[in-house]
């Protein structure tokens, strides 16, 4: 029997803001649900998010702004994993992002963008669900 | 208080009570919970009695207002001699726009004009730097040079007004820049008052907004308190702030004794500097946060102000009473306001604004029910300003002074308050002092802990969130208008800035950046060789970079 490899995650967090208490809070919840999760730090390019994705390895990358300049550096992420060929990963996003982005971020590859408020048990089964096991 | 046979007669009606009045409620009526605890994680009985307060000593704990320890207010007459001052943090898109909220928010009868400057400004990076964009002017205004600042302010006469600025690492930059505004109007400098944040000790663990490292960081701190000492007497140069602790996720006690422990280090080092304590001591600031839990928040304000003002008395032997008074504004909690059903933040800021007036605090601001989505809009920001308004002017909260003294359950978490703080102070004593305990992520884990904590009793409804975990309406749509910030605002400003790094005297630019990159090396006082930098239209970014040669820049101890 082949095990499945943990699911691996990167929380990453683009932007210059430094409210990081939600990704840290999610980034321990999932690591609390088993898996493997790789936190960024702040104040990332899209250039480090996308360099540490291909390093790790990973399944999912979670990116948390509260900044309001996800307009201008989601679609930078996009392009760059692109370019590096890791159209598989799992993107999703969190923190303020307008109701009114949200089908412009989606439209973009971002497949699911979590609000304020939202518990993190939704994430965790959100990331459950929609990442294909490995082996 | 109370004489001994009188507290022994209480406590025996209590343990009378208990066996006999009680059950017979608590059979038909159980309590809700197996156990009450505030967000501290304090304990809280069913009722509190003259028991509970048996030690405090009403002349030695207490007192009068306007004396020490000053746990029922630092001024005598409190707010029947002058309210708070109602001070809103404002601040978006270009220096234009923001002047703009500011003269509305001062004909609205705001007191005091508090400013929120970008991310990109937050970091010492001009507004054309490459790690600005999609940033300039969007989470406050943008501030590069001079001229910004000079339409930030313009119409504004600097003897008329206070103005916090919420800056740390740059502070010296934004300040030489009102001080060179303030030149301009012809103000003198003995008549510039406001804040400058600069309390760069709470950024490596809370707000996290650092260029510098430790050291160097505090090093800049201390310059502004040294020059405000002796050239600017009117200037608070720190704002020692607990409210950024408080939001990244730690407790009450938590924010209450890692922000004194902040002041302690700062005092320690001005110490250094070979000034008395009771030279600068008197214009040290603070701040903080009012979250939810009403009774918590209003103990905690009376026990800062008690607990710093012994701290100064008995540990720094300050003399001058105004060396020991701990004087704060204080923010409704950011962080309690909900996305979901947004009105409702209404209520919740009125009554963490409440505590704020309740526990004796001298400046305040009050979030917008907006603020969960957007940067407030102008009807969101007068409702808020309105609120406290109301407070002062309706409620008949600001008659009489420190009205919630002599309560059972204030005083007695009063006391815990502070002597739950005196063990974490010691503890951070034991570790070395702050730089220590951050250095070891002392900080960064205890808050970060009590984040993870307070997110999982909300996950698990232990703590109900009104209209976010419980009472939520399916299918929700946002009924209030957002604010957006025009995307054009970052062309214009970049635009304009570098016209001005085209049009200025670039040899007196270039002059003043090696003028200043020698004085940091020599380890002088920065504030002189900056507010000449400043005059000269050296950009803040242009500041910052030779300061990043010379410091070397912090790099993040990531602690989850």
């Amino acid at each position: 029997m082949q095990s499945t490899r943990k699911i691996r995650v990167l929380i990453a967090k683009p932007g210059l803001d430094s409210h990081d208490r939600g990704a840290k809070v999610v980034a321990r919840a999932l690591r609390d649900a088993g898996m493997e999760v790789i936190y960024t730090g702040l104040r990332q390019t899209p250039e480090q998010i996308v360099e540490t994705a291909l390093q790790e390895d990973v399944d999912v990358i979670g990116l948390s702004i509260l900044s309001g300049a996800h307009k201008a550096l989601f679609p930078r992420i996009i392009e760059l994993l692109k370019q590096k060929g890791l159209t598989d990963i799992v993107i999703f996003a969190g923190g303020i992002i307008p109701e009114e982005d949200i089908p412009e971020m989606k439209k973009l590859g971002i497949k699911e963008i979590f609000g304020p408020g939202t518990p993190t048990e939704t994430i965790i089964q959100y990331v459950l669900e929609n990442v294909p096991k490995r082996t | 208080m109370f004489d001994k046979e009188e507290i022994e007669k209480i406590k025996r009606e209590q343990e009378r009570w208990e066996k006999t009045t009680l059950p017979n409620w608590t059979k038909h009526y159980p309590e809700r919970k197996g156990e009450f605890r505030n967000h501290s994680g304090m304990l809280i009985k069913s009722i509190y009695t003259p028991e509970d307060v048996k030690a405090l000593d009403y002349l030695k704990d207490l007192g009068f207002p306007g004396e020490y320890p000053f746990t029922r207010g630092l001024h005598a007459t409190m707010y029947r001699g002058r309210l708070w001052t109602m001070r809103l943090f404002a601040g978006f898109g270009t220096a234009a726009d923001t002047n703009k909220r500011f003269k509305y928010l001062l004909k609205e009868g705001e007191s005091g004009l508090s400013t929120a400057f970008d991310y990109p400004t937050i970091m010492g990076y001009d507004s054309d730097h490459p790690m600005a964009r999609g940033e300039v002017g969007i989470c406050g205004v943008a501030i590069s040079s001079l001229q910004d600042m000079e339409i930030l302010f313009n119409g504004i006469p600097l003897n008329h007004v206070t103005t916090s600025m919420t800056i740390n690492g740059p502070a010296a930059m934004l300040l030489a820049m009102y001080v060179a505004v303030g030149d301009k109007q012809g103000v003198p400098r003995e008549k510039i008052g406001g804040t400058t944040q600069n309390d760069n000790l709470k950024e490596f663990f809370a707000q996290k907004l650092c260029i510098f490292p430790p050291k160097s960081s505090v090093k800049l701190t201390t310059d502004i308190i040294e020059y405000c000492a002796r050239h600017l007497p009117k200037w608070n140069p720190i704002s020692i702030s607990g409210y950024h602790i408080r939001e990244a996720g730690a407790t009450a006690l938590q924010e209450l004794a890692f922000t004194l422990y902040d002041g302690i280090a700062y005092v320690e080092s001005t110490l250094e500097r070979g000034l008395k304590v009771d030279d600068f001591a008197p214009r040290l600031s603070f701040f903080f946060a009012s979250h939810n839990d009403f009774f918590e928040e209003i103990a905690k304000f009376r026990a800062a102000r008690r607990l710093w003002a012994k701290i100064m008395k008995e540990r720094f032997h300050a003399k001058n009473p105004r060396s020991m008074w701990m004087r704060m504004h204080i923010q409704t909690s950011g962080c309690t306001l909900t996305a979901q059903q947004p009105l409702n933040n209404i209520e919740r800021t009125t009554i963490q604004a409440l505590a704020a007036v309740l526990g004796g605090t001298q400046s305040l601001h009050t979030n917008s029910f907006d603020e969960a989505l957007c940067l407030p809009t102008e009807e969101a920001v007068r409702v808020a300003l309105r609120t406290q308004q109301i407070i002062a002017y309706e409620s008949g909260a600001a008659n009489t002074v420190d009205p919630m003294a002599g309560s059972y359950y204030v005083e007695a978490l009063t006391n815990e308050m502070e002597e739950k703080a005196m063990e974490y102070i010691q503890k951070i004593d034991d570790m070395g002092g702050a730089t220590a305990a951050i250095e070891k992520g002392f900080f960064q884990k205890e808050i970060a802990d009590s984040a993870y904590k307070y997110q999982q009793e909300v996950d698990e409804k232990k703590r109900v969130i009104v209209g976010c975990n419980e009472y939520t309406i399916e299918e929700e749509e946002c009924p209030i208008k957002l604010l957006r910030v025009d995307p054009k605002v970052e062309k214009e400003q970049v635009a304009r800035l570098q016209k001005l790094k085209r049009e200025r005297d670039n040899r007196k630019v270039k002059e003043s950046l090696e003028k200043l990159h020698y004085a940091a090396e020599k380890d002088e006082n920065l504030m002189p060789t900056i507010i000449e930098a400043i005059k000269a239209y050296t950009t803040l970014g242009e500041i910052t970079e030779v300061l990043r040669k010379v410091y070397g820049e912090y790099k993040e101890l990531i602690v989850i």
